[in-house]
Protein backbone atom coordinates (compact mmCIF):
# COMPACT_ATOMS: atom_id res chain seq x y z
CA UNK A 1 0.00 0.00 0.00
CA UNK A 2 0.81 3.32 -1.04
CA UNK A 3 1.62 5.72 1.67
CA UNK A 4 -0.34 9.05 0.83
CA UNK A 5 2.84 10.52 1.51
CA UNK A 6 4.54 9.09 -1.31
CA UNK A 7 1.83 11.01 -3.36
CA UNK A 8 3.01 15.05 -3.61
CA UNK A 9 6.26 13.62 -4.83
CA UNK A 10 4.84 11.62 -7.55
CA UNK A 11 2.82 13.86 -8.61
CA UNK A 12 5.12 16.57 -9.40
CA UNK A 13 6.90 14.43 -11.52
CA UNK A 14 3.52 13.79 -13.02
CA UNK A 15 3.31 17.34 -14.07
CA UNK A 16 6.47 18.48 -14.77
CA UNK A 17 6.75 15.17 -17.54
CA UNK A 18 3.44 15.66 -18.64
CA UNK A 19 4.04 19.39 -19.75
CA UNK A 20 7.63 18.63 -20.59
CA UNK A 21 6.47 16.19 -23.46
CA UNK A 22 3.91 18.78 -25.88
CA UNK A 23 6.13 21.53 -24.23
CA UNK A 24 3.05 23.50 -22.79
CA UNK A 25 1.26 23.67 -19.99
CA UNK A 26 0.86 25.29 -16.35
CA UNK A 27 3.25 23.49 -14.17
CA UNK A 28 3.41 26.27 -11.61
CA UNK A 29 -0.11 26.37 -9.84
CA UNK A 30 -0.23 22.61 -10.41
CA UNK A 31 3.24 22.07 -8.29
CA UNK A 32 1.59 24.49 -5.50
CA UNK A 33 -1.56 22.74 -5.47
CA UNK A 34 -0.19 18.96 -5.33
CA UNK A 35 -0.47 18.68 -1.41
CA UNK A 36 -4.16 19.98 -1.88
CA UNK A 37 -5.01 17.50 -4.52
CA UNK A 38 -3.46 14.70 -2.65
CA UNK A 39 -5.01 15.41 0.84
CA UNK A 40 -8.73 15.87 -1.04
CA UNK A 41 -8.47 12.78 -3.21
CA UNK A 42 -6.54 10.20 -1.81
CA UNK A 43 -7.80 11.44 2.31
CA UNK A 44 -11.10 13.50 2.52
CA UNK A 45 -13.54 12.71 -0.73
CA UNK A 46 -16.07 10.17 -0.67
CA UNK A 47 -15.54 8.98 -3.85
CA UNK A 48 -15.99 6.15 -6.58
CA UNK A 49 -13.21 6.42 -9.22
CA UNK A 50 -14.04 2.81 -10.43
CA UNK A 51 -17.62 3.53 -11.02
CA UNK A 52 -17.37 7.24 -12.18
CA UNK A 53 -21.00 8.77 -13.28
CA UNK A 54 -22.18 12.15 -13.95
CA UNK A 55 -24.80 12.96 -11.63
CA UNK A 56 -22.12 11.67 -8.68
CA UNK A 57 -25.01 10.68 -6.62
CA UNK A 58 -23.97 9.34 -2.77
CA UNK A 59 -20.40 10.82 -3.12
CA UNK A 60 -18.73 14.00 -2.68
CA UNK A 61 -17.91 16.30 -6.17
CA UNK A 62 -15.08 18.20 -6.78
CA UNK A 63 -14.74 20.87 -9.58
CA UNK A 64 -11.98 22.74 -10.67
CA UNK A 65 -12.73 26.19 -11.45
CA UNK A 66 -9.27 27.13 -12.35
CA UNK A 67 -9.07 25.11 -15.36
CA UNK A 68 -5.36 25.78 -16.16
CA UNK A 69 -4.04 23.72 -13.31
CA UNK A 70 -5.04 20.38 -15.30
CA UNK A 71 -1.86 18.71 -15.10
CA UNK A 72 -2.13 18.13 -11.47
CA UNK A 73 -5.81 17.40 -11.70
CA UNK A 74 -5.34 14.48 -14.04
CA UNK A 75 -2.48 13.30 -12.27
CA UNK A 76 -4.43 12.84 -9.04
CA UNK A 77 -7.18 11.32 -11.15
CA UNK A 78 -5.27 8.79 -12.78
CA UNK A 79 -3.13 7.85 -9.93
CA UNK A 80 -6.83 7.78 -7.92
CA UNK A 81 -7.69 4.96 -10.20
CA UNK A 82 -10.44 6.66 -12.85
CA UNK A 83 -8.15 5.97 -15.75
CA UNK A 84 -4.96 4.36 -16.48
CA UNK A 85 -1.68 6.12 -15.42
CA UNK A 86 -0.13 5.33 -18.38
CA UNK A 87 -3.02 7.91 -20.56
CA UNK A 88 -0.95 10.63 -18.58
CA UNK A 89 1.42 10.20 -21.41
CA UNK A 90 -1.47 11.73 -23.88
CA UNK A 91 -1.66 15.28 -22.21
CA UNK A 92 -2.22 17.95 -24.75
CA UNK A 93 -1.40 15.84 -28.07
CA UNK A 94 -3.84 15.02 -30.79
CA UNK A 95 -6.75 13.12 -30.11
CA UNK A 96 -6.32 13.35 -26.22
CA UNK A 97 -8.93 13.18 -23.70
CA UNK A 98 -6.48 15.04 -21.49
CA UNK A 99 -7.34 18.45 -23.13
CA UNK A 100 -5.14 21.13 -22.22
CA UNK A 101 -8.37 22.23 -20.23
CA UNK A 102 -10.19 19.75 -18.52
CA UNK A 103 -13.79 18.60 -20.86
CA UNK A 104 -16.37 16.16 -20.28
CA UNK A 105 -16.22 16.11 -24.11
CA UNK A 106 -14.77 13.31 -24.29
CA UNK A 107 -15.58 11.60 -21.88
CA UNK A 108 -12.55 11.63 -19.69
CA UNK A 109 -13.94 9.94 -15.95
CA UNK A 110 -13.72 12.33 -13.43
CA UNK A 111 -14.55 15.70 -14.91
CA UNK A 112 -18.04 17.09 -14.61
CA UNK A 113 -17.54 20.12 -16.39
CA UNK A 114 -15.43 22.01 -18.92
CA UNK A 115 -13.16 24.79 -17.51
CA UNK A 116 -10.17 26.91 -18.58
CA UNK A 117 -12.32 30.33 -19.15
CA UNK A 118 -12.43 31.62 -15.71
CA UNK A 119 -14.67 32.04 -13.09
CA UNK A 120 -17.42 29.21 -13.84
CA UNK A 121 -16.23 27.08 -11.61
CA UNK A 122 -18.44 28.31 -8.54
CA UNK A 123 -21.71 28.86 -9.81
CA UNK A 124 -21.38 25.66 -11.10
CA UNK A 125 -20.30 23.89 -7.83
CA UNK A 126 -23.34 25.90 -6.35
CA UNK A 127 -25.93 24.62 -8.70
CA UNK A 128 -24.67 20.65 -8.22
CA UNK A 129 -24.36 21.66 -4.09
CA UNK A 130 -28.27 22.87 -4.62
CA UNK A 131 -29.26 19.64 -6.38
CA UNK A 132 -27.92 17.42 -3.64
CA UNK A 133 -29.76 19.12 -1.44
CA UNK A 134 -33.28 18.61 -3.54
CA UNK A 135 -31.97 14.94 -3.91
CA UNK A 136 -31.35 14.34 -0.20
CA UNK A 137 -27.58 13.77 -0.91
CA UNK A 138 -25.88 14.57 2.08
CA UNK A 139 -22.38 14.67 0.33
CA UNK A 140 -20.19 17.66 -0.27
CA UNK A 141 -19.52 19.77 -3.41
CA UNK A 142 -15.60 21.10 -3.42
CA UNK A 143 -13.82 23.82 -5.48
CA UNK A 144 -11.01 25.05 -6.20
CA UNK A 145 -9.90 28.27 -7.56
CA UNK A 146 -6.88 30.69 -8.65
CA UNK A 147 -6.89 34.08 -6.14
CA UNK A 148 -6.22 36.00 -10.20
CA UNK A 149 -9.28 34.10 -10.71
CA UNK A 150 -10.84 36.00 -8.30
CA UNK A 151 -11.03 39.25 -10.14
CA UNK A 152 -13.75 37.71 -12.24
CA UNK A 153 -16.90 39.44 -11.47
CA UNK A 154 -19.07 36.14 -11.79
CA UNK A 155 -16.98 34.67 -8.66
CA UNK A 156 -18.72 37.61 -6.44
CA UNK A 157 -22.14 36.78 -7.67
CA UNK A 158 -22.05 33.20 -7.00
CA UNK A 159 -20.65 34.23 -3.65
CA UNK A 160 -23.15 36.62 -3.34
CA UNK A 161 -25.78 33.71 -3.87
CA UNK A 162 -24.27 30.93 -1.68
CA UNK A 163 -24.06 33.20 1.16
CA UNK A 164 -27.67 34.85 0.56
CA UNK A 165 -29.54 31.10 0.21
CA UNK A 166 -27.62 29.23 2.51
CA UNK A 167 -25.52 26.81 0.00
CA UNK A 168 -23.49 25.59 3.65
CA UNK A 169 -22.74 21.84 1.67
CA UNK A 170 -20.41 23.68 -0.11
CA UNK A 171 -16.31 24.02 0.44
CA UNK A 172 -14.54 26.60 -1.64
CA UNK A 173 -10.46 26.56 -1.97
CA UNK A 174 -8.80 29.65 -2.86
CA UNK A 175 -4.96 28.75 -3.90
CA UNK A 176 -3.54 32.03 -2.73
CA UNK A 177 0.19 32.04 -4.37
CA UNK A 178 0.17 35.60 -5.00
CA UNK A 179 0.66 35.12 -8.72
CA UNK A 180 -0.94 35.32 -11.56
CA UNK A 181 -0.26 35.53 -15.81
CA UNK A 182 1.42 39.58 -15.45
CA UNK A 183 3.09 39.25 -12.09
CA UNK A 184 1.92 39.01 -8.70
CA UNK A 185 -1.60 39.65 -7.87
CA UNK A 186 -0.60 42.60 -6.09
CA UNK A 187 1.00 44.13 -9.14
CA UNK A 188 -1.70 42.77 -11.66
CA UNK A 189 -4.84 44.34 -9.41
CA UNK A 190 -4.86 44.37 -5.54
CA UNK A 191 -7.43 42.22 -3.79
CA UNK A 192 -7.07 43.23 -0.23
CA UNK A 193 -8.55 41.21 2.83
CA UNK A 194 -9.68 38.26 0.60
CA UNK A 195 -11.21 36.40 4.01
CA UNK A 196 -12.79 40.04 4.79
CA UNK A 197 -14.36 39.85 1.54
CA UNK A 198 -16.34 36.39 1.73
CA UNK A 199 -17.18 37.03 5.12
CA UNK A 200 -19.03 39.97 3.94
CA UNK A 201 -20.52 37.92 1.29
CA UNK A 202 -21.92 35.42 4.04
CA UNK A 203 -19.22 32.66 4.08
CA UNK A 204 -17.52 31.15 7.04
CA UNK A 205 -14.08 31.89 6.40
CA UNK A 206 -10.68 29.61 7.40
CA UNK A 207 -7.36 30.53 6.21
CA UNK A 208 -4.40 28.04 6.06
CA UNK A 209 -0.84 29.33 6.31
CA UNK A 210 0.77 26.33 4.95
CA UNK A 211 -0.98 25.06 2.20
CA UNK A 212 2.27 22.82 0.87
CA UNK A 213 2.15 21.07 3.91
CA UNK A 214 0.22 17.99 3.26
CA UNK A 215 -0.92 17.25 6.96
CA UNK A 216 -1.90 21.43 7.32
CA UNK A 217 -4.02 20.48 4.35
CA UNK A 218 -5.97 17.51 5.61
CA UNK A 219 -6.82 19.00 8.71
CA UNK A 220 -7.95 22.03 7.22
CA UNK A 221 -10.05 20.06 4.83
CA UNK A 222 -11.10 18.14 7.85
CA UNK A 223 -11.92 21.05 9.77
CA UNK A 224 -13.96 22.75 6.93
CA UNK A 225 -16.24 19.58 6.32
CA UNK A 226 -17.41 19.80 10.17
CA UNK A 227 -18.22 23.70 9.25
CA UNK A 228 -20.80 22.54 7.01
CA UNK A 229 -24.38 22.41 7.32
CA UNK A 230 -24.55 25.18 9.56
CA UNK A 231 -26.44 27.61 7.39
CA UNK A 232 -23.30 28.97 5.67
CA UNK A 233 -21.33 28.17 2.72
CA UNK A 234 -17.32 27.32 3.55
CA UNK A 235 -14.21 28.91 2.11
CA UNK A 236 -10.56 27.89 2.54
CA UNK A 237 -8.01 30.77 1.53
CA UNK A 238 -4.99 28.14 1.56
CA UNK A 239 -1.66 30.05 1.08
CA UNK A 240 0.55 28.13 -1.26
CA UNK A 241 3.91 28.83 -3.31
CA UNK A 242 3.73 28.44 -7.61
CA UNK A 243 6.32 25.97 -8.23
CA UNK A 244 6.43 24.35 -4.80
CA UNK A 245 8.84 21.44 -4.66
CA UNK A 246 11.66 23.01 -7.28
CA UNK A 247 13.68 25.05 -5.73
CA UNK A 248 14.07 27.47 -9.70
CA UNK A 249 10.29 27.00 -10.19
CA UNK A 250 9.02 28.20 -6.98
CA UNK A 251 7.25 31.32 -5.86
CA UNK A 252 7.64 32.81 -8.99
CA UNK A 253 4.82 33.93 -11.62
CA UNK A 254 6.93 32.77 -14.40
CA UNK A 255 6.17 29.14 -14.32
CA UNK A 256 2.63 29.80 -14.44
CA UNK A 257 2.22 28.57 -17.84
CA UNK A 258 5.82 27.29 -19.30
CA UNK A 259 7.18 24.09 -19.74
CA UNK A 260 10.65 23.02 -18.53
CA UNK A 261 13.01 22.51 -20.91
CA UNK A 262 15.35 19.00 -21.57
CA UNK A 263 17.73 20.56 -18.47
CA UNK A 264 15.31 21.86 -16.61
CA UNK A 265 13.81 18.77 -16.43
CA UNK A 266 16.61 16.73 -15.41
CA UNK A 267 16.83 19.46 -12.49
CA UNK A 268 13.69 19.64 -11.33
CA UNK A 269 12.76 15.61 -11.33
CA UNK A 270 16.41 15.67 -9.04
CA UNK A 271 14.45 17.23 -6.79
CA UNK A 272 11.31 14.81 -6.91
CA UNK A 273 12.13 11.40 -5.85
CA UNK A 274 9.90 8.54 -7.82
CA UNK A 275 7.69 7.48 -5.41
CA UNK A 276 5.14 5.01 -6.68
CA UNK A 277 6.44 4.60 -10.12
CA UNK A 278 6.32 6.82 -13.13
CA UNK A 279 3.71 6.49 -16.45
CA UNK B 1 -57.47 32.36 -48.03
CA UNK B 2 -55.69 30.83 -45.47
CA UNK B 3 -57.14 28.42 -42.95
CA UNK B 4 -55.99 29.83 -39.82
CA UNK B 5 -57.82 31.74 -37.69
CA UNK B 6 -56.73 33.74 -34.61
CA UNK B 7 -58.18 32.20 -31.22
CA UNK B 8 -57.22 35.36 -29.59
CA UNK B 9 -54.16 37.55 -29.36
CA UNK B 10 -51.83 36.10 -26.59
CA UNK B 11 -48.40 36.65 -25.69
CA UNK B 12 -45.97 33.80 -26.52
CA UNK B 13 -44.28 34.40 -23.20
CA UNK B 14 -47.56 33.50 -21.48
CA UNK B 15 -47.37 29.83 -23.37
CA UNK B 16 -43.67 29.37 -21.82
CA UNK B 17 -45.04 29.77 -18.51
CA UNK B 18 -47.97 27.90 -19.28
CA UNK B 19 -45.62 25.08 -20.59
CA UNK B 20 -43.45 25.50 -17.55
CA UNK B 21 -46.62 25.09 -15.26
CA UNK B 22 -48.10 22.04 -16.59
CA UNK B 23 -44.29 20.58 -16.78
CA UNK B 24 -43.88 21.88 -13.05
CA UNK B 25 -46.52 18.86 -12.47
CA UNK B 26 -45.91 16.19 -15.31
CA UNK B 27 -41.96 16.05 -14.59
CA UNK B 28 -40.59 16.16 -10.94
CA UNK B 29 -37.13 16.68 -12.66
CA UNK B 30 -38.17 19.91 -14.03
CA UNK B 31 -36.62 23.12 -12.06
CA UNK B 32 -36.85 26.51 -13.08
CA UNK B 33 -34.30 29.87 -12.27
CA UNK B 34 -34.66 33.20 -13.19
CA UNK B 35 -32.78 36.59 -12.65
CA UNK B 36 -35.22 38.98 -10.94
CA UNK B 37 -37.83 39.20 -14.32
CA UNK B 38 -40.33 36.14 -12.49
CA UNK B 39 -42.96 38.23 -13.59
CA UNK B 40 -42.02 39.40 -17.56
CA UNK B 41 -41.15 35.82 -18.44
CA UNK B 42 -44.50 34.57 -16.69
CA UNK B 43 -42.63 31.82 -14.26
CA UNK B 44 -44.52 33.14 -11.39
CA UNK B 45 -46.95 30.45 -11.12
CA UNK B 46 -44.27 27.94 -11.48
CA UNK B 47 -42.46 29.86 -8.57
CA UNK B 48 -45.55 29.98 -6.21
CA UNK B 49 -46.59 26.12 -6.84
CA UNK B 50 -43.33 24.51 -6.68
CA UNK B 51 -40.81 26.98 -4.27
CA UNK B 52 -38.52 24.38 -3.78
CA UNK B 53 -37.48 23.74 -7.37
CA UNK B 54 -37.44 27.67 -8.17
CA UNK B 55 -34.59 29.57 -7.86
CA UNK B 56 -34.29 33.53 -7.75
CA UNK B 57 -30.79 33.58 -8.63
CA UNK B 58 -30.81 37.88 -8.53
CA UNK B 59 -29.60 39.76 -11.39
CA UNK B 60 -26.72 37.61 -11.85
CA UNK B 61 -27.16 35.76 -15.68
CA UNK B 62 -23.77 34.77 -15.45
CA UNK B 63 -23.85 32.73 -12.10
CA UNK B 64 -27.73 31.60 -13.22
CA UNK B 65 -26.04 30.25 -16.10
CA UNK B 66 -23.53 28.10 -14.39
CA UNK B 67 -25.56 27.31 -11.56
CA UNK B 68 -28.36 25.70 -14.30
CA UNK B 69 -25.52 23.65 -15.41
CA UNK B 70 -24.49 22.44 -12.27
CA UNK B 71 -28.03 21.45 -11.74
CA UNK B 72 -28.06 18.91 -14.32
CA UNK B 73 -25.33 17.34 -12.10
CA UNK B 74 -27.92 15.13 -9.80
CA UNK B 75 -30.22 14.64 -12.61
CA UNK B 76 -32.43 18.07 -12.63
CA UNK B 77 -33.34 19.72 -15.83
CA UNK B 78 -33.39 23.22 -15.22
CA UNK B 79 -34.92 25.93 -17.36
CA UNK B 80 -33.57 29.64 -17.09
CA UNK B 81 -35.69 32.71 -17.82
CA UNK B 82 -34.51 36.41 -18.60
CA UNK B 83 -34.78 38.28 -21.52
CA UNK B 84 -33.13 37.55 -24.66
CA UNK B 85 -30.35 39.66 -24.60
CA UNK B 86 -29.50 38.39 -20.84
CA UNK B 87 -30.03 34.80 -21.62
CA UNK B 88 -27.38 35.07 -24.87
CA UNK B 89 -25.24 37.88 -25.61
CA UNK B 90 -24.71 39.15 -21.88
CA UNK B 91 -23.40 35.40 -20.69
CA UNK B 92 -22.32 33.33 -24.39
CA UNK B 93 -18.99 32.43 -22.66
CA UNK B 94 -20.56 30.92 -19.38
CA UNK B 95 -23.32 28.95 -21.96
CA UNK B 96 -20.59 28.20 -24.28
CA UNK B 97 -18.21 26.55 -22.32
CA UNK B 98 -20.23 25.14 -18.75
CA UNK B 99 -23.49 24.18 -21.08
CA UNK B 100 -22.79 23.64 -24.58
CA UNK B 101 -19.11 22.35 -24.41
CA UNK B 102 -19.96 20.41 -21.24
CA UNK B 103 -22.91 19.19 -23.14
CA UNK B 104 -25.24 20.01 -20.39
CA UNK B 105 -29.11 19.46 -20.15
CA UNK B 106 -29.97 23.40 -19.71
CA UNK B 107 -33.10 25.00 -21.22
CA UNK B 108 -32.22 28.59 -21.93
CA UNK B 109 -35.47 30.18 -22.54
CA UNK B 110 -35.43 33.91 -23.59
CA UNK B 111 -38.78 36.42 -23.66
CA UNK B 112 -38.59 40.16 -25.05
CA UNK B 113 -36.99 38.74 -28.05
CA UNK B 114 -36.29 41.71 -31.15
CA UNK B 115 -37.58 44.80 -31.66
CA UNK B 116 -41.48 43.69 -30.29
CA UNK B 117 -40.33 44.78 -27.05
CA UNK B 118 -40.67 48.04 -28.07
CA UNK B 119 -40.36 50.85 -25.65
CA UNK B 120 -37.12 49.87 -23.82
CA UNK B 121 -35.01 50.53 -27.06
CA UNK B 122 -32.18 48.93 -28.56
CA UNK B 123 -29.82 47.77 -25.17
CA UNK B 124 -33.06 45.32 -25.00
CA UNK B 125 -34.02 44.43 -28.13
CA UNK B 126 -31.78 41.52 -29.29
CA UNK B 127 -31.56 41.09 -32.65
CA UNK B 128 -28.24 38.50 -32.88
CA UNK B 129 -29.42 36.11 -30.21
CA UNK B 130 -30.24 32.94 -33.31
CA UNK B 131 -26.87 33.73 -34.66
CA UNK B 132 -25.19 33.61 -31.38
CA UNK B 133 -26.70 30.37 -30.34
CA UNK B 134 -26.93 28.31 -33.80
CA UNK B 135 -23.04 28.69 -33.92
CA UNK B 136 -22.63 26.94 -31.07
CA UNK B 137 -21.96 23.22 -31.93
CA UNK B 138 -24.62 20.61 -30.28
CA UNK B 139 -27.34 24.04 -29.26
CA UNK B 140 -30.86 23.17 -30.39
CA UNK B 141 -32.44 26.61 -30.95
CA UNK B 142 -36.07 26.98 -31.41
CA UNK B 143 -37.98 30.47 -32.07
CA UNK B 144 -42.09 29.55 -31.90
CA UNK B 145 -44.43 31.20 -33.37
CA UNK B 146 -47.35 31.64 -30.84
CA UNK B 147 -48.79 30.91 -27.45
CA UNK B 148 -50.00 27.32 -28.18
CA UNK B 149 -46.40 26.73 -30.12
CA UNK B 150 -44.63 28.15 -26.96
CA UNK B 151 -46.53 26.22 -24.66
CA UNK B 152 -46.17 23.06 -26.45
CA UNK B 153 -42.36 23.50 -27.74
CA UNK B 154 -41.32 24.40 -23.62
CA UNK B 155 -43.09 20.93 -22.36
CA UNK B 156 -41.01 19.09 -25.32
CA UNK B 157 -37.92 20.38 -24.30
CA UNK B 158 -37.90 18.44 -21.22
CA UNK B 159 -37.88 14.75 -23.05
CA UNK B 160 -35.10 16.03 -25.50
CA UNK B 161 -31.80 15.79 -23.91
CA UNK B 162 -29.45 18.22 -24.50
CA UNK B 163 -29.07 22.05 -24.43
CA UNK B 164 -31.79 24.27 -25.37
CA UNK B 165 -32.46 28.08 -26.57
CA UNK B 166 -35.82 28.71 -26.86
CA UNK B 167 -36.48 32.16 -28.14
CA UNK B 168 -40.29 33.83 -27.21
CA UNK B 169 -41.63 37.41 -26.96
CA UNK B 170 -43.18 40.13 -25.47
CA UNK B 171 -46.30 41.39 -27.18
CA UNK B 172 -49.90 39.49 -27.64
CA UNK B 173 -49.64 38.30 -31.19
CA UNK B 174 -52.40 36.05 -33.54
CA UNK B 175 -52.60 32.36 -31.41
CA UNK B 176 -53.49 30.23 -34.58
CA UNK B 177 -51.74 27.14 -34.27
CA UNK B 178 -53.74 24.07 -32.82
CA UNK B 179 -53.86 23.64 -28.83
CA UNK B 180 -53.35 20.28 -28.64
CA UNK B 181 -50.34 20.11 -31.72
CA UNK B 182 -47.27 18.40 -30.28
CA UNK B 183 -44.20 20.19 -30.72
CA UNK B 184 -41.24 18.20 -32.48
CA UNK B 185 -38.06 19.68 -32.35
CA UNK B 186 -36.43 19.72 -36.04
CA UNK B 187 -39.65 19.46 -37.73
CA UNK B 188 -40.92 22.45 -40.22
CA UNK B 189 -44.08 22.39 -40.33
CA UNK B 190 -46.13 23.32 -43.68
CA UNK B 191 -48.92 25.73 -43.00
CA UNK B 192 -50.19 26.59 -46.33
CA UNK B 193 -49.62 24.79 -49.52
CA UNK B 194 -48.54 26.74 -52.61
CA UNK B 195 -46.67 26.66 -55.94
CA UNK B 196 -45.33 29.81 -56.89
CA UNK B 197 -43.02 31.49 -53.85
CA UNK B 198 -41.99 29.57 -51.01
CA UNK B 199 -42.14 31.83 -47.31
CA UNK B 200 -39.73 30.31 -45.00
CA UNK B 201 -40.89 32.12 -41.36
CA UNK B 202 -39.89 31.83 -38.01
CA UNK B 203 -41.65 33.86 -34.48
CA UNK B 204 -44.08 36.68 -34.70
CA UNK B 205 -43.42 36.61 -38.67
CA UNK B 206 -45.15 33.34 -39.47
CA UNK B 207 -48.58 35.17 -38.77
CA UNK B 208 -47.15 37.85 -40.86
CA UNK B 209 -46.80 35.37 -43.46
CA UNK B 210 -49.82 33.41 -43.51
CA UNK B 211 -51.34 37.13 -43.57
CA UNK B 212 -49.49 37.64 -46.80
CA UNK B 213 -50.13 34.75 -48.40
CA UNK B 214 -53.83 35.67 -48.42
CA UNK B 215 -52.73 39.53 -50.30
CA UNK B 216 -50.57 37.34 -52.64
CA UNK B 217 -53.55 34.94 -53.21
CA UNK B 218 -55.89 38.18 -54.15
CA UNK B 219 -53.03 38.82 -56.72
CA UNK B 220 -53.28 35.20 -58.38
CA UNK B 221 -50.00 34.11 -56.62
CA UNK B 222 -49.76 31.05 -54.53
CA UNK B 223 -47.50 31.05 -51.57
CA UNK B 224 -46.34 28.27 -49.69
CA UNK B 225 -45.84 29.19 -45.89
CA UNK B 226 -43.80 26.89 -43.82
CA UNK B 227 -43.00 27.55 -40.22
CA UNK B 228 -39.39 27.03 -39.31
CA UNK B 229 -40.15 26.57 -35.07
CA UNK B 230 -36.51 25.02 -35.24
CA UNK B 231 -33.74 26.75 -36.60
CA UNK B 232 -31.51 23.48 -36.05
CA UNK B 233 -31.06 21.32 -36.08
CA UNK B 234 -32.82 23.00 -39.72
CA UNK B 235 -35.41 20.86 -41.50
CA UNK B 236 -33.31 21.01 -45.08
CA UNK B 237 -35.68 18.04 -45.92
CA UNK B 238 -38.62 20.62 -45.95
CA UNK B 239 -37.14 23.80 -47.27
CA UNK B 240 -35.69 21.98 -50.32
CA UNK B 241 -39.25 20.20 -51.03
CA UNK B 242 -41.09 23.46 -51.17
CA UNK B 243 -38.19 25.07 -53.35
CA UNK B 244 -38.47 22.07 -55.68
CA UNK B 245 -41.87 22.82 -56.39
CA UNK B 246 -41.61 26.82 -56.03
CA UNK B 247 -38.40 27.40 -57.36
CA UNK B 248 -37.97 31.00 -55.33
CA UNK B 249 -37.91 31.95 -51.28
CA UNK B 250 -38.73 34.54 -49.02
CA UNK B 251 -37.59 34.31 -45.60
CA UNK B 252 -38.83 36.40 -42.65
CA UNK B 253 -37.75 36.77 -39.33
CA UNK B 254 -37.51 39.22 -36.36
CA UNK B 255 -33.76 39.44 -36.48
CA UNK B 256 -30.29 40.46 -38.18
CA UNK B 257 -30.40 39.10 -41.56
CA UNK B 258 -26.86 38.31 -40.90
CA UNK B 259 -26.94 35.07 -39.01
CA UNK B 260 -30.24 34.35 -38.79
CA UNK B 261 -33.12 32.06 -40.62
CA UNK B 262 -32.42 33.62 -43.46
CA UNK B 263 -28.52 32.84 -43.74
CA UNK B 264 -29.42 29.28 -43.27
CA UNK B 265 -31.89 29.36 -45.83
CA UNK B 266 -29.35 30.71 -48.07
CA UNK B 267 -26.23 28.57 -47.18
CA UNK B 268 -28.99 25.43 -47.33
CA UNK B 269 -30.07 26.62 -50.66
CA UNK B 270 -26.49 27.32 -52.21
CA UNK B 271 -25.46 23.91 -51.10
CA UNK B 272 -28.44 21.67 -52.38
CA UNK B 273 -30.52 23.69 -54.66
CA UNK B 274 -29.33 27.76 -56.34
CA UNK B 275 -32.72 29.30 -56.32
CA UNK B 276 -33.55 33.40 -55.92
CA UNK B 277 -34.30 34.39 -52.34
CA UNK B 278 -35.54 37.41 -50.13
CA UNK B 279 -35.08 38.10 -46.62
CA UNK B 280 -37.30 39.74 -44.68
CA UNK B 281 -34.98 40.95 -41.24
CA UNK B 282 -32.98 43.64 -40.24
CA UNK B 283 -30.36 44.69 -41.88
CA UNK B 284 -27.40 45.59 -40.35
CA UNK B 285 -29.14 47.90 -37.74
CA UNK B 286 -30.03 48.18 -33.62
CA UNK B 287 -33.62 49.01 -33.17
CA UNK B 288 -34.91 52.06 -31.43
CA UNK B 289 -38.17 53.39 -29.19
CA UNK B 290 -41.37 52.85 -30.36
CA UNK B 291 -44.68 50.53 -30.16
CA UNK B 292 -44.07 46.93 -31.41
CA UNK B 293 -46.35 47.68 -35.21
CA UNK B 294 -44.42 51.34 -35.54
CA UNK B 295 -40.84 49.05 -34.94
CA UNK B 296 -42.50 46.39 -37.44
CA UNK B 297 -43.96 49.18 -40.03
CA UNK B 298 -40.27 51.16 -39.62
CA UNK B 299 -37.66 48.22 -40.36
CA UNK B 300 -40.11 46.58 -42.94
CA UNK B 301 -40.93 43.18 -40.63
CA UNK B 302 -44.32 42.55 -41.16
CA UNK B 303 -46.73 41.07 -43.83
CA UNK B 304 -46.52 43.78 -46.39
CA UNK B 305 -42.81 43.60 -46.68
CA UNK B 306 -43.12 40.07 -47.36
CA UNK B 307 -45.70 40.59 -50.02
CA UNK B 308 -42.75 42.98 -51.33
CA UNK B 309 -39.99 40.56 -51.24
CA UNK B 310 -42.65 38.00 -52.77
CA UNK B 311 -43.28 40.30 -55.55
CA UNK B 312 -39.35 40.81 -56.11
CA UNK B 313 -38.34 37.38 -56.43
CA UNK B 314 -40.80 36.42 -58.53
CA UNK B 315 -39.78 38.61 -61.10
CA UNK B 316 -35.70 37.21 -60.42
C1 LIG C 1 -11.80 34.42 -18.51
C2 LIG C 1 -10.34 34.21 -18.65
N1 LIG C 1 -9.53 35.28 -18.82
C3 LIG C 1 -8.20 35.09 -18.98
C4 LIG C 1 -7.65 33.84 -18.98
C5 LIG C 1 -6.16 33.64 -19.22
N2 LIG C 1 -5.54 33.17 -17.96
C6 LIG C 1 -5.30 31.87 -17.76
S1 LIG C 1 -4.64 31.58 -16.25
C7 LIG C 1 -4.64 33.23 -15.87
C8 LIG C 1 -4.11 33.70 -14.53
C9 LIG C 1 -4.86 33.09 -13.44
O1 LIG C 1 -4.32 33.47 -12.20
P1 LIG C 1 -4.62 32.55 -10.97
O2 LIG C 1 -6.06 32.25 -10.90
O3 LIG C 1 -4.02 33.21 -9.77
O4 LIG C 1 -3.89 31.18 -11.30
P2 LIG C 1 -2.33 30.86 -11.13
O5 LIG C 1 -1.60 31.69 -12.14
O6 LIG C 1 -1.97 31.21 -9.75
O7 LIG C 1 -2.22 29.42 -11.43
C10 LIG C 1 -5.17 33.97 -16.92
C11 LIG C 1 -5.28 35.45 -16.92
C12 LIG C 1 -8.54 32.75 -18.82
N3 LIG C 1 -8.11 31.49 -18.85
N4 LIG C 1 -9.86 32.95 -18.63
MG1 LIG D 1 -2.57 32.70 -8.46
Amino acid sequence: MASIYDYPSQIRRDILRMVHKPQSGHPGGSMGCTEFFTALYFDVLHHNPSAFTMDGRGEDLFFLSNGHISPVLYSTLARSGYFPVSELSTFRLINTRLQGHPTTHDGLPGVRIASGSLGQGLSVAVGAAQAKKLNGDSHLVYTLHGDGELQEGQIWEAAMYAGAKKVDNLIATVDANGQQIDGSTDEVLPMGDLGAKFAAFGWDVMHLEHGNDLDAVRAALREAGTRTGHGKPVVIIMKTAMGHGVDFMAGTHKWHGVAPNDDELARALAQCPETLGDY
Amino acid sequence: MHPYTNQGSQDTRSGFGAGLLELGRSNPHVVALCADLTGSLKMDAFAKEFPERFFQTGIAEAHMMGMAAGLTIGGWIPFTGTFANFSTGRVYDQIRQSIAYSDKNVKICASHAGLTLGEDGATHQILEDIGLMKMLPGMTVVVTADYNQTKAATIALADHHGPVYLRFGRPKVANFTPADKPFIIGKADVLLEGSDVTIAATGHLVWEALEAANTLAAQGISAEVINFATIKPFDTEALLKSVHKTGRVVTAEEHQRHGGLGDLVAQTLGMHRPAPIEMVAVNDSFGESGTPAQLMDKYGLNAAAIVEAALKVRNR
